[in-house]
């Protein structure tokens, strides 16, 4: 039994970053719009509170603000050929739930993306020729370039109320910041944070080896700071319980504090929690998707939402199953490459690290925001000449500490044994004395690495499970090697008690130790409704009325932590509805 | 529990002539047959079994919760820089966790079927997590009897390091899984323990938090983060607790 509901002007799936941009976008141009959150209706002021926001083993280990994979996960297999077990526990990612999404347990490292990352396959073609790129790299250009998309990655930054340093002011290049970013029209909204220990030891060798760092964008508010929609964040504690974890300062950007109490006061708006979304009604014949069906998780009932327009705004493997089980578009086939839903599924090569021990420093890596680093972009994206390395893209190296939370955070030299007399003396003696050099680097499209449906699991509303087929290919191999071999050098420019070696992510990809919640790609944009899902304003080209949002519309991944272009991304695209759209409904770039 | 304190629970209960209800039924049978040496109250004991728990156990068996103290104590032995794992309470923190909803498989995707996968692939048993204990605490004591003639709590800390090493390295026959994993599981939830706020029942006295010299609460280090650059913070360890 589906109980129909009324008509509204939009609905919106999914209750976080893009979720609330939009809702709050929409509503602003005057639409009524329907909030579906599937999970509790989470508020900072009741839940994120002192002292038990701190607790380290709920929330950081035992996972309690992340989706529960008991109601919804992914199956993974290495290639075609294998059978797909499911993801049991999470581990290598860490999606979100309830109202904010991620976006209220997030780091808060928001970047943009390169100007040559934005145009990716076009750049590396013109620079290294018309065959330099392997035929089973799928890589392709983002169709909204950097110059266009500038104003917005502008305003989410605002909205953020980032901190950080200008590297290139209207193409001014600055020392101090990023100097390879792409020209900014403004300064960060915010000064970078106070540096770390880390971070300071990070410069001193950096500099000596002719590079310049720069404070990582970090959406933890170093200020007091009220943004473009007259909410106020406070000023970052350095409390080492970031990422994982809410936010009790106020200081950590999020929708829940950044956009939703907006929302909460406005009477276009509707939120509903416990609305899980189960399917997309989808009329092939007008190409429109007319309602959204979701049950109630509470008392298991379902109910039909029809709408005008539908906000497609879950994360990255919800996107995919609901456009796959609706059957919007043609599913990717890697044997004949045809089909372009679930193509380009990528990741990010994280968790490759070089730890430096030093018996005379004192680190203190429990004073420290989660995102809090000293960067150098030498050995980013196209920032270097891959001639001859046999591999394309690269890496954000950096070093700082975002916790010392002991049960996660307990560095000690390669060789010691993980228990016993000699892990407690090594334990005390380096816990303070220690830190990473870490790397995080770009995923760049491979025809193997894809997302379908999975033929056997089933997540609780009965859908099948997405099926993940993904394996770091020779391009990763290469490139982590190579990142590797430069923080060993850094590294050693910091004149360390100890070093290293590199652990960098060698081997296939596991789905068991963390890395990374960047997943991406599966609904990619492009120019072409061949090889894409939505054109470059994330709408259908199947669905006129379906806007997609998230990294699941990113053709590849760079290396940057994908926040701030998904940000930029849900503001261009609900600039083009509420200007475009709206008055003269239908596909926005021709088929 | 009309135990004497002076007593452990596993003495107390094999001193009764109750041994057979320490071993998991399903595993009573073979037990009896594959091990010559029963323990028993008579039988001699290389090392103090674990110091008696202080607390009324939840879930664990009496068996479990030696076998778990014992594990505490070669994986957290006591010296100058913390008590013992079993000490520290680690033990009784494993308990509350096996009896609450992560011992019961929150969080955990449990549909079948269940083949057997890459390691890559990550945990693919059916079993929640206190099932997988109550199942690795039989297999490591059936290993230990084979070797030792002993269940692992009585062996002595040279025995106990070397049946946690066989284990780690995954040579230890186990049944239904790899020793190896099963060494992997023990070593995180002990350390959970050791490390987790004491008000899950672990890191007693924040025992663990002074030995490494994390302050825990309240964390608020604006003004802390440019003072003490470079220089220990020296303030004692705060936890949960203590601002509740």
């Amino acid at each position: 039994m589906t109980t129909i509901l009324k008509e509204v002007d939009a609905v919106v799936i999914g209750v976080g970053w893009t979720g609330s941009i939009m809702a709050r976008e929409l509503t602003k141009a005057g639409l009524t719009v329907v909030g579906l959150e599937r999970g509790a209706k989470r508020m900072p002021s009741e839940d994120f509170t002192l002292p038990n926001v701190r607790d380290d083993l709920k929330y950081a280990v035992r996972q309690e603000l992340f989706q529960d994979a008991q109601e919804e996960t992914v199956s993974f297999r290495h290639s075609p050929s294998e059978t797909a077990l499911p993801v049991r526990r999470l581990g290598s990612f860490l999606p979100g739930t309830g109202l904010g999404g991620a976006g209220s347990h997030w780091n808060g490292l928001t970047w943009r993306i390169l100007p040559s990352d934005h145009k990716l396959r076009s750049h590396l073609t013109e620079r290294y020729g018309r065959n330099a790129i392997p035929s089973e790299m799928t890589i392709e250009d983002f169709p909204v370039s950097y110059d266009e998309l500038e104003p917005y990655y502008d305003h989410f930054e605002k909205i953020c109320g980032v901190s950080g340093k200008a590297g290139n002011l209207r193409g001014q290049k600055i020392v101090g910041g990023n100097m390879f970013e792409g020209p900014r029209q403004n300064e960060y909204p915010n000064k970078p944070l106070t540096q770390t220990m880390a971070g300071s030891i990070m410069e001193k060798a950096c500099k000596d080896l002719g590079y310049s760092t720069f404070s990582g964008p970090s959406a933890n508010s170093s200020e007091v700071y009220t943004n473009p929609e007259g909410l106020t964040l406070g000023a970052c504690e350095f409390c080492g319980h970031c990422e994982r974890f809410g936010c009790e300062a106020n200081a950590k950007a999020s929708p829940n504090v950044c956009i939703l109490p907006n929302l909460f006061s406005e009477p276009k708006f509707e939120l509903r929690n416990y609305a899980y979304v189960k399917e997309l009604v989808y009329d092939r014949q007008a190409k429109k998707v007319k309602a959204v069906r979701y049950v109630d998780t509470r008392t298991g009932e379902e109910y039909e939402q029809p709408a005008g327009l539908v906000v497609l705004g879950a994360y990255v493997f919800n996107n995919n199953l609901l456009m796959m089980t609706a059957g919007i578009g043609e599913q990717y086939d890697p044997a004949t490459g045809k089909g372009a839903l679930g193509r380009n599924y990528c990741y990010q090569l994280s968790g490759n690290t070089v730890t430096v021990f030093f018996e005379d420093k004192v680190i203190n890596p429990f004073m420290a925001s989660g995102a809090h680093t000293t960067n150098i972009d030498d050995f980013n994206g196209d920032n270097f000449d891959h001639g001859g390395l046999g591999f394309f893209g690269g890496a954000i190296i950096a070093a700082g500490t975002t916790n010392g939370r002991p049960i996660q955070t307990r560095p000690v030299p390669s060789g010691t044994p993980r228990w016993g007399r000699e892990w407690k003396q090594a334990t005390a003696k380096w816990y303070n004395h220690a830190f990473n050099i870490g790397a995080s680097g770009c995923s760049y499209a491979h025809r193997e690495n894809f997302l379908d449906l999975d033929p056997t699991y089933k997540d609780v509303l009965g859908r099948p499970l997405v099926r993940m087929t993904y394996n770091f290919r020779e391009n990763d191999h290469k490139l982590v090697e190579y990142i590797g071999a430069q923080m060993e050098r850094i590294g050693r420019a910091m004149n360390p008690t100890r070093i290293g070696p590199a652990s960098v992510r060698r081997g296939n990809y596991s789905v068991v130790p963390y890395q990374s919640t960047h997943n991406t790609g599966g609904t990619i944009t492009g120019s072409d409704p061949k090889t894409s899902v939505v054109n470059r304003y994330l709408q259908a080209w199947q669905a006129d009325n379906l806007f997609v949002m998230g990294a699941s519309v990113f053709p590849q991944n760079a290396s940057y932590n994908p926040t701030g272009l998904v940000g930029a991304l849900a503001y261009w695209s609900a600039e083009a509805i509420t200007k475009r759209y709206i008055k003269n409904p239908g596909p926005l770039v021709p088929v | 529990m009309a135990e004497d304190p002076k007593i452990g629970r596993r003495e107390f209960l094999t001193a009764a002539g109750a041994a057979a209800a320490v071993l998991a039924p399903a595993q009573l049978a073979e037990a009896q047959q594959a091990q010559p040496v029963t323990p028993s109250a008579t039988a001699p004991v290389a090392a103090p079994a674990a110091p008696p728990a202080d607390e009324p156990l939840l879930t664990l068996t009496a068996t479990e919760h030696a076998f778990f103290a014992a594990a505490a104590d070669t994986i957290i032995p006591a010296d100058n820089l913390s008590p013992s794992g079993s000490d520290c309470g680690v033990a009784n923190f494993i308990d509350r966790q096996l009896a609450g909803a992560y011992g019961t498989g929150a969080r955990l995707y449990r549909q079948g079927p269940f083949p057997k996968g890459k390691p890559e692939q990550g945990y693919q048993l059916s079993l929640n997590p206190r099932e997988f204990f109550r199942a690795g605490i039989a297999s490591a004591n059936e290993f230990t009897r084979k070797s030792w003639a002993k269940d692992f709590d009585r062996l002595n800390e040279e025995q106990r390091i070397a049946a946690l090493q066989a284990m780690e390295a995954g040579k230890a026959e186990f049944k239904g899984f790899g020793s190896a994993m099963f060494f992997n599981a023990l070593l995180q939830i002990t350390m959970e323990g050791f490390f987790a706020d004491p008000m899950y029942g672990g890191n007693r006295d924040m025992a663990a938090w002074k030995m490494v010299g994390y302050p825990g609460l309240p964390a608020t280090y604006r003004h802390d983060i440019k003072k003490y650059l470079g220089k220990v913070y020296d303030k004692p360890p705060r936890s949960i607790a203590d601002f509740s």
